[in-house]
């Protein structure tokens, strides 16, 4: 390599250019072969991950529906003071509204809307929407305020007034048990109307044990892994692997079968005599279901990143510990325990995470007391079709994840996790 | 660190693109039911008939109710389903939000075979949304193991609500929706004043505390085939379900169950159109063979759900492969022990009485 020097003292490359120039040039091209390559995984996750998160997240805010589809009567309503029932003008508003949106047939949404805030709105906004068609001239105040008692009613156009603001925090306070009251100011909901806030609590203590128990099942496992013959250890991954390659409803219905109490466990627990044939065990459709179910479905989650962990420990660590006269106990929990927290670690952090987002498994075998938040979600995302609480419920969720990643890293530091 | 996060992302990307349905091709109908041997009826009844006359072929796809995957595709303007099976209180709703396609039923729908007016033959109550065709009255209705309390069979819905002459778990549906009106009916609520009683606040309290009197006794299904296998298995002596269900295990499988006729809520099920169906003409024309006299009432030979037409009551006849009579089998011969479901009362009430019915189920 004969380098040029130019007059300025700048280095130059063969071709003549400078050295620097065409370095960058290279690590450019570098880069953007870089990017090629990931670029269809960040498509991927951009369409299939962000973009979802971020639609239901912004659904979790958005009022649209009683401003768009009911403009006349929003502008009406501005002026309101809320005292007493409105007069004459913004009845001729909502008739020319109700009448555009049988028409259009998307009044329904607004119905919709409003039932979540309060019951009964549905039918009133629909049937007026409806009998609408046949209103063809004023005074229209008597004549829709005898087409559904609700009209009547002063929280009916508070409701309505209060949605006609693009956005709204109605949903995040359904999601904390809470909601408006009849002048407008928050309050809790009525006692037999609160579940999120159980929900969560149950959700994040159901994990909690999930991942203690997968700890403490999982190292054994993952021990023995790490150091048993090699024709012994591969025998013992099949059967770790296995269950994991096995369809999750496969295992979960397999469960069903041996735990209900007709079923494998409680006929062995009678024949044995350890319980009578009149107090079989609940074993499922409840709490104890689902903690069993998952902890089996979670349970590589944990192993592999122990074992993976546990692999790259050298057993001359431990022989060297005990030949300076450490008893193998000490020896085990001064020196191998603590090379393994990483893997801990990863494996908590993984199932921790996955159990706070799980919903089939709980959905099938949980019973009452062993469903979570995720099921809830499910249930507005698919039966109910409030979106927006979802949205609420799911933003709430994830924002407590990220919380405590952020603790974790915090306390544990995330540098410190590994998964092989 | 890097490495976490990237598994952790292509497993919740594999599992959302598992989630993404197939889509077939265009020109053919996609006619969207409930699966298993529902669908295997109109299978039978309606869709190979159709295509053997038209030559159009029918993708039959099988989903689990509710509105949403409707909702989502109207949404994103991109609808591939072009007729869909829905229970009335949901063609209800879409249909007020605008994804339905109204149908002018005396003009677009076929007449009975002696020229009555399709509007005058569909069963009186049936005809409860603009968009909506009946096909079928189905009841959610309970059954009992017949050898559970040796010779003693109940006879009525207070004995689901009586544990101690009848002990044993009972399973029903994780929904407020019948189990609340069954509550009441074991409390001595009258049938036709259920929901007069139930529209009050004393009425929903004392629904959910009578309901809470056999709480730990219930077993609570979300699948309509789990509670025939719960009875199956012994582990449940009372079930709620759907009368098709109940068929298929006593008759088709023979097992050892009986019906409890009592209290049965009849409901409607039938077709809609998606507003923005790319096939609108074709699928117009598959609903107007679908549901004429003849069709309702093959499919009548394959379950025992009562057809939604007067015209094809008196063609119902014995089932097509077990040869017996499907007139002893059917909810409407029992109307007068039941009710009809209460759409409007439901629509207004469903979000907070699911809150609520959550909320007690925590408690």
């Amino acid at each position: 390599m004969t380098d040029q020097t130019a007059a300025g003292g700048v280095v130059l490359a063969a071709d003549g250019t400078p050295l620097k120039a065409s370095l960058n040039r290279a690590l450019r091209r570098n880069r953007i072969r870089a990017v090629m390559l990931v670029a269809p995984l960040l498509l991927f996750i951009l369409f299939s991950f962000l973009i979802p998160i971020f639609d239901m997240t912004f659904r979790s805010v958005d009022n649209w529906h009683v401003g768009t589809l009911m403009p006349k009567t929003s502008a009406a309503l501005a002026g309101w003071d809320g005292k007493d029932i409105p007069e004459e003008p913004v009845f001729v508003a909502l008739v020319a509204d109700l009448q555009a949106g049988a028409k259009s047939r998307q009044i329904g949404k607004v119905g919709t809307r409003l039932n979540y805030e309060k019951s009964g709105l549905r039918g009133m906004i629909t049937s007026s929407a409806r009998k609408s068609k046949r209103l063809k001239e004023g005074p229209y105040k008597a004549k829709v305020l005898k087409m559904h008692k609700k009209w009547r009613d002063l929280e009916t156009w508070a409701v309505i007034k209060r949605n006609t603001a693009p956005y709204t925090i109605g949903y995040y306070l359904n999601a904390v048990d809470m909601k408006y009251g009849q002048t407008g100011e928050i309050v809790m909901q009525p006692e037999n109307r609160r579940i999120y806030g159980k929900l969560f609590i149950r959700t994040f203590a159901i994990s909690l044990a999930i991942t203690v128990i997968c700890v403490i099942l999982a190292y054994p496992i993952s021990f023995l892994l790490a150091t048993l013959p090699l024709r012994y250890s591969n025998l013992l991954m099949i059967f770790v692997l296995l269950p994991f390659w096995t369809s999750l409803l496969v295992r979960t219905t397999a469960w069903i079968a041996m735990l209900q109490s007709q079923g494998v466990l409680n006929d062995l627990f009678v024949f044995f005599g350890l319980v009578d044939d009149e107090n079989r065990l609940q074993l499922i459709h409840n709490l104890t279901g689902t903690i069993i179910a998952m902890t089996h479905i979670l349970l590589p989650f944990m192993v592999l990143p122990l074992y993976s962990v546990m692999k790259t420990i050298p057993p001359t660590y431990m022989r060297a510990a005990l030949s300076l006269g450490a008893n193998p106990v000490v020896a085990f929990v001064r020196v191998y325990m603590p090379q393994t927290l990483s893997g801990i670690g990863a494996g908590s952090v993984l199932v921790f995470i996955l159990s706070i987002g799980y919903y089939i498994t709980p959905a099938l075998v949980g019973g009452t007391d062993g469903t979570l938040i995720s099921n809830q979600i499910a249930y507005h995302m698919q039966s109910s079709l409030n979106w927006g609480l979802a949205g609420a419920l799911g933003a709430i969720l994830l924002a407590s994840v990220l919380a405590l990643y952020l603790l974790y890293n915090r306390i544990v530091g995330i540098d410190n996790m590994r998964l092989g | 660190m890097k490495k976490i996060l990237k598994s952790t992302a292509i497993v919740i990307a594999s599992v959302a693109i598992s989630g993404i349905a197939t889509t077939a091709q265009a020109g053919d109908l996609n006619v969207v039911s409930w699966g298993g041997a529902y669908t295997a009826s109109q299978m039978k009844a309606y869709h190979k008939p159709y295509t053997k006359m038209t030559g159009t072929k029918i993708n039959s796809i099988d989903y689990s109710g509710g509105l949403a995957e409707m909702r989502a595709q109207t949404e994103a303007n991109n609808v591939t389903w072009d007729v869909v099976d829905v229970v009335i209180s949901d063609a209800i709703t879409g249909c007020d939000e605008g994804m339905f396609r109204p149908i002018d039923i005396d003009k677009e729908m076929a007449k009975a075979p002696d020229g009555t007016p399709a509007s005058k033959d569909f069963l009186d109550g049936t005809l409860k949304s603009e968009c909506f065709v009946p096909l079928i009255i189905y009841s959610t209705v309970f059954a009992y193991r017949d050898d559970a309390w040796g010779g003693k069979k109940p006879t009525s819905i207070k004995d689901v609500f009586d544990t101690k002459n009848f002990p044993g778990k009972r399973t029903l549906q994780k929904s407020p929706v019948n189990n609340l009106e069954w509550a009441l009916l074991a409390d001595g609520v009258p049938l036709n004043k259920v929901y007069d009683v139930l529209d009050t606040d004393a009425g929903k309290d004392r629904a959910f505390a009578k309901l809470a009197t056999i709480k730990k006794d219930v077993v609570w299904w979300t699948e309509g085939a789990v509670p025939p296998q719960l009875l199956a298995d012994g582990e449940a002596v009372f079930g709620t379900g759907y009368n098709g269900r109940w068929f298929s295990a006593i008759a088709e499988e023979k097992q050892p169950f009986a019906m409890l006729w009592d209290g049965q809520v009849l409901d409607i099920d039938g077709y809609v159109v998606s507003a923005k169906s790319k096939n609108l003409d074709e699928a117009m024309k598959y609903l107007k063979f679908a549901t004429d006299t003849q069709r309702l009432a093959d499919q009548a030979k394959y379950i025992s759900y009562g057809p939604a037409r007067k015209s094809s009551g008196p063609m119902v006849a014995k089932h097509a492969e077990l040869g017996i009579e499907m007139g002893p089998h059917m909810p409407t011969k029992y109307a007068d022990q039941g009710f009809l479901t209460n759409f409007a009362w439901w629509a207004d009430n469903a979000d907070e009485m699911k809150e609520r019915f959550a909320a007690w189920l925590l408690q």
